[in-house]
């Protein structure tokens, strides 16, 4: 794996950054830092209306969840989850199911009472669940990729995230069997700090 | 986090908390959400004379800002001791970590951490902000709106000078003391000037005012240089004021700036103006 080549110091790379590549007709919106909590319903609106107005024909929000708020089921098999809009299920049908994806499971709104409603909860997801009812209620083709996930070194898990996309929509191509090679941004460098000094040993 | 020695560490965490929609329809937390919105506004006070050329969008050419107390005091050592500066401005807000700015039409007290504005009697396109007062994450866009809002977009030019700790400065070979202070710059895509110090490498973040205000900078395309210091002293220190010496080169250009002569002393002291010969260029 090579580092980004797009290392080079003075390279100014904002909280939020749109790139696109023509010949995979694709566009990549992202989210560098945490949307303040107060103006997450004005974020999901906005995002949601901008998504409708630039008639994209599919979108994929990536996204984690906490992995210690899993229930006993969830702790057993992969991390990774869909979910998918109304919308979407029109257009790719039972492609997600028929390649074993596992959807998203709703919680009981009341934990321990019987008969007590489903609904959706995406804990540390942030805007996912406001994105996604959203999406829904605007008819938006949306596919919701997560992955459980903790604190940490969350390099792995991005790799399994992109991994698991990839098997879906090619956007790399892979020798069989095999993981595409994926380059690493400059930003994952120096994760848990600098240099140690060499009169600590 | 608790760690090996038993002590408990807050520690920022990336993930993000899902909102509790259901709370919001009750009209009461409503009314609470939006007294805490109205208390946290951030609001921009021009003395009259400004207030009334804000018809139109203020001339401003060059705007230069210094984020923390070290930037504030190189600027006040250098460039406003000069006596050509009015104050004709100052941001009041309220947060956790500043309480005392809530007043929006009395300014500051001296030494008050503060937002401040100067514009130059000579050259009134020329405009300075000191800013040694926290501003919350949630207020940083209000900030960068209101004062940019105010000013006239074409011809403008931005510098930074920023303090940061030097243990938040990332690289991979260990920093030994003796390279402390040093400095960095950071520059928005449409700024074709030299900068006059390395620029500062990968993976290194900008955060707080300095981030907001190079950010949009780089979405409205304006040049805008930043000159991030980084220090191993919190409180004001000459040594790390002087480290922005390397900014004068740009700022004589535009306004007169003093010549600043130390005298050999200790390493680190906080008066600065106390022992120091100035010489006005």
């Amino acid at each position: 794996m090579n580092w980004n080549a797009d290392c080079e110091p003075g390279l100014i790379l904002i909280h939020r950054f749109m790139y696109s590549s023509p010949e995979l007709r694709l566009a990549v919106l992202q989210i560098r830092t945490p949307i303040i909590q107060t103006k997450s319903k004005k974020f999901c609106k906005l995002m949601v209306s901008w998504i409708k107005a630039s008639g994209f024909s599919r979108t994929v929000l990536l996204s984690s969840s906490h992995a210690y708020q899993r229930d006993d089921q969830q702790l057993l098999g992969t991390p990774l989850r869909y979910l998918q809009t109304p919308s979407m299920q029109k257009v790719t049908g039972d492609r997600l199911k028929e390649m074993e994806w596992r959807e998203m499971e709703t919680v009981s709104t009341f934990p321990g009472v019987t008969d007590s409603e489903q609904r959706l909860y995406i804990p540390g997801g942030g805007a996912t669940k406001g994105l996604f009812t959203d999406s829904c209620a605007e008819d938006i083709p949306l596919v919701v990729v997560l992955i459980f996930c903790s604190e940490g070194d969350n390099i792995p898990d991005a790799f399994t995230l992109l991994n698991h996309l990839n098997t879906w929509l090619h956007l790399v191509d892979a020798p069989a069997q095999m993981q595409p090679k994926w380059r690493i941004p400059a930003s994952w460098r120096l994760l848990f700090g600098s240099g140690i000094p060499p009169a600590l040993f | 986090m608790a760690t090996f020695f038993g002590e408990v560490l807050s520690v920022y965490s990336r993930a993000v908390e899902e909102d509790d929609e259901d709370l919001d329809d009750e009209n009461e937390d409503e009314q609470i959400h939006r007294a805490i919105e109205e208390k946290r506004e951030v609001h921009i006070a021009w003395c009259p004379e400004v207030a009334q050329s804000l018809e139109g969008k203020l001339q401003c050419s060059e705007l230069i800002i210094a984020v923390g107390t070290n930037a504030a005091g190189f600027l006040s050592a250098y460039v406003l001791n000069t006596e050509s500066w009015d104050a004709v401005g100052h941001a009041s807000l309220w947060n956790e970590r500043s309480r005392g700015s809530s007043r929006q039409s009395i300014a500051p007290l001296p030494g008050e951490p503060a937002c401040l504005f100067y514009r130059h009697r000579d050259n009134p396109a020329v405009l300075v902000c000191q800013s040694t007062c926290y501003i919350a994450e949630d207020q940083l866009f209000q900030w960068t709106e209101k004062v940019f809002g105010c000013l006239q977009k074409r011809g403008l030019s931005v510098m930074v000078l920023s303090d940061s700790p030097v243990a938040e400065y990332k690289t991979p070979d260990y920093l030994y003391g003796s390279a402390v202070p040093f400095l960095r710059s950071l520059k928005s895509s449409a700024s074709k000037s030299q900068a006059l110090c390395p620029a500062l490498e990968q993976p290194n973040i900008l955060t707080g005012l300095p981030a907001a205000v190079l950010s949009h900078c780089q979405v409205h395309q304006i040049p805008a240089v930043l000159y991030q210091c980084y220090t191993d002293v919190i409180s004001p220190d000459s040594i790390t004021m002087e480290t922005y010496k390397p900014a004068l080169l740009c700022l004589s250009k535009l306004v007169k700036v003093s010549e600043y002569i130390v005298e050999q002393g200790p390493k680190h002291f906080c008066s600065p103006l106390v022992t120091a010969k100035i010489k006005t260029t």
